[in-house]
């Protein structure tokens, strides 16, 4: 158990350190026809290449199963999720680490998040968690 | 492209793999954080325990940031509504296209599966096209 509080902090400073806890540069990221930023490409970039290398031989070790294929859930869900990512700034684990900011806004969309995600349990045939 | 910061960018990101791959090999879970955070109101309570710990790291982490390396700074003139707009819309279609930055990004991308990777350019391109049409537009 202490193992997923130590990744969780580890997680949480490399949201930090990339700036990806700072909405504002994800958001200049995203603002390709602005003063484009385009460091979040080497966030996504570091972390893939570290997945990359370790995650397949440790599913199949651990056995794990994943959802396949391609659906109009995962279309309709992964192009709602991005409109919300685009006027934010914030996903999940950057919203939830800017909590400690104690700014208004991040509780705000912590609690809508959290809420959006309840009201997804009643759509027909909700996703599972992963 | 003033505010590109690679060096910090590309070591944050590697210690954000460093973390998904420490979950996975210390207790066999996808440090998807949508999926993380949302198990945590499943019915019947399960695995609540690991849930809530890595979530308390992930806050743990911003106060040792503001503690240590940079003080705390909020946005400005950033609505409360477009707030709450913004989080309902990523908490509704993380779950129903079932992974986010991290699950479908970090996690999916690195186990090459077509379902993430189909989904990550969902997500980019409407991200891109909501932040041009809050930005440059409204």
């Amino acid at each position: 158990m202490i193992h997923a509080l130590g990744a969780g902090l580890l997680f949480g400073v490399g949201l930090w350190l990339s700036g990806m806890a700072n909405p504002q540069k994800v958001l200049d990221f995203l603002d390709i026809t602005g003063n484009w930023d385009p460091s979040l490409l080497l966030v996504m970039g570091g972390a893939v290449a570290v997945t990359a290398a370790f995650f397949r031989p440790l599913i199949r070790l651990k056995r794990i199963d994943f959802r396949e294929g391609i659906d109009a859930q995962l279309v309709v869900g992964a192009a709602l999720f991005g409109i919300g990512w685009g006027i934010g700034g914030y996903c999940h684990g950057p919203a939830i680490t800017a909590l400690s900011n104690l700014s208004a806004e991040a509780f705000v969309f912590v609690a809508a998040m959290v809420a959006g995600g309840l009201v997804a349990r009643i759509w027909p045939s909700p996703a599972q968690g992963r | 492209m003033a505010n590109f910061t690679p060096v910090a960018s590309l070591i944050g990101g590697v210690l954000i793999g460093l973390a998904s791959v420490w979950l996975l090999a210390a207790n066999g879970r996808i440090a998807g954080i949508s999926g993380i955070l949302h198990g945590l109101f499943a019915q019947p309570p399960g695995d609540r325990f690991w849930r809530l710990l890595f979530i308390l790291g992930l806050v743990a982490a911003g106060f040792g940031w503001h503690a240590f390396v940079a003080p705390a700074a909020a946005r400005e003139g950033f609505g409360l509504g477009w707030a709450a707009v913004a989080g309902l819309l990523v908490g509704f279609g993380t779950r129903v296209g079932g992974g986010c930055t991290s699950g479908h990004g970090v996690c999916g991308l690195g186990r090459f599966s077509l379902r993430s990777l189909v989904a990550v350019i969902i997500f980019m391109a409407t991200g891109m096209a909501a932040t041009y049409l809050v930005r440059h537009v409204l």
